[in-house]
């Protein structure tokens, strides 16, 4: 993957899959060390699940033999000298915890990229689920949780289009405003 | 700096129209947004896609919505357009400039593009 941001985007897809109502999508920075969590509530995975799915060659799907999103995260965190793990639970608290660390001062860190395009287009896609994107650094914060705008927008569905540019528009002044206080 | 007000305003223009979710479905606009559509590019042809419906005055017409993979990963991004009483018709290896050129001549124009489509690749 080009950007972590696509990344991102192809590991939340998996808790979309996993019929996830909420989905937790965390970025926290300190210093050089930038750690990634997605917290969601799907149906979990078996413990032999959970080993395989850092193995390329396996996959639920049926459409083809390999499956590469995990491997490709573990990776993009690895070659920097960071790490990845997954918890995963699937009787009554199911959901999984998929956390990724990487070292940003690392020559093989991969730029995280325009990752408000894809937030937008998570939200756009699964706009019945409950998106909660936090993006920490020493500079400020970037936030959202769908709920507080569904708390306004009332039946108004989150993938209208003008919403989807709102969301966008948001994230990237919030983005600015943070970028601004870096000194 | 943006405002939960400016949404509250969505929702009033909102009222007046009916809430068309699925479109009203006759053309269906599907991206390919597993790894393999991601990794190759898919998250910019989508865009596209949304906004240029969008600009050419398309949405109740046409949907723009995501799948997983369908199997022709070498392909990707894939994008396939469903619409009632014709042929689907898949599109590859697309790029946000293609996935506007589509919207014009094929989902304005009703002409298909052949030369992006799968059938001229593998025929």
């Amino acid at each position: 993957m080009k950007e972590l941001s696509l990344n991102i985007l192809d590991i939340a897809m998996n808790s979309v899959k996993a019929g996830a109502t909420k989905v937790e999508i965390r970025l926290t920075e300190t210093g050089n060390r930038l750690e990634l969590t997605f917290t969601d509530n799907g149906c979990g995975m078996t413990e032999e699940q959970v080993n395989s799915v850092t193995d390329p060659f396996f996959t639920t799907r049926t459409t083809r033999k390999v499956g590469m999103g995990i491997p490709f995260l573990k990776l993009a965190a690895e070659q920097t000298g960071g790490s990845f793990a997954i918890q995963s639970e699937t009787g009554e608290r199911h959901g999984t915890v998929t956390t990724a660390t990487f070292y940003t001062d690392h020559i093989d860190f991969t730029p995280l990229g325009d990752i408000v395009s894809s937030v937008s287009t998570l939200i756009r896609g699964s706009p019945d689920i409950r998106w909660v994107f936090a993006h920490e650094t020493p500079n400020g914060a970037v936030a959202l949780d769908t709920d507080e705008l569904k708390a306004v927008l009332g039946d108004v569905p989150l993938d209208n289009y003008e919403v989807v540019k709102w969301i966008e528009e948001y994230l990237r002044e919030s983005y600015a405003e943070v970028n601004q206080n870096e000194t | 700096m943006k405002s939960l007000a400016e949404l509250a305003a969505i929702k009033e223009k909102m009222k007046d129209k009916v809430v068309l979710r699925e479109g009203s479905g006759e053309i269906r606009v599907v991206v390919g947004m597993a790894t393999c559509g991601i990794a190759a590019g898919a998250r910019p042809v989508l865009n596209a896609f949304v906004e240029k419906v969008n600009e050419a005055g398309l949405s109740e017409k046409v949907t723009v919505s995501q799948t997983g993979c369908i199997g022709v990963c070498q392909f990707e991004p894939v994008v396939e357009i469903f619409e009632a009483g014709k042929e689907k018709v898949t599109y590859i290896k697309m790029t946000a400039e293609k996935a506007a050129e589509v919207v014009e001549k094929h989902l304005k124009g009703g002409e298909v593009i052949q030369e992006y489509t799968i059938s001229n690749a593998i025929s």
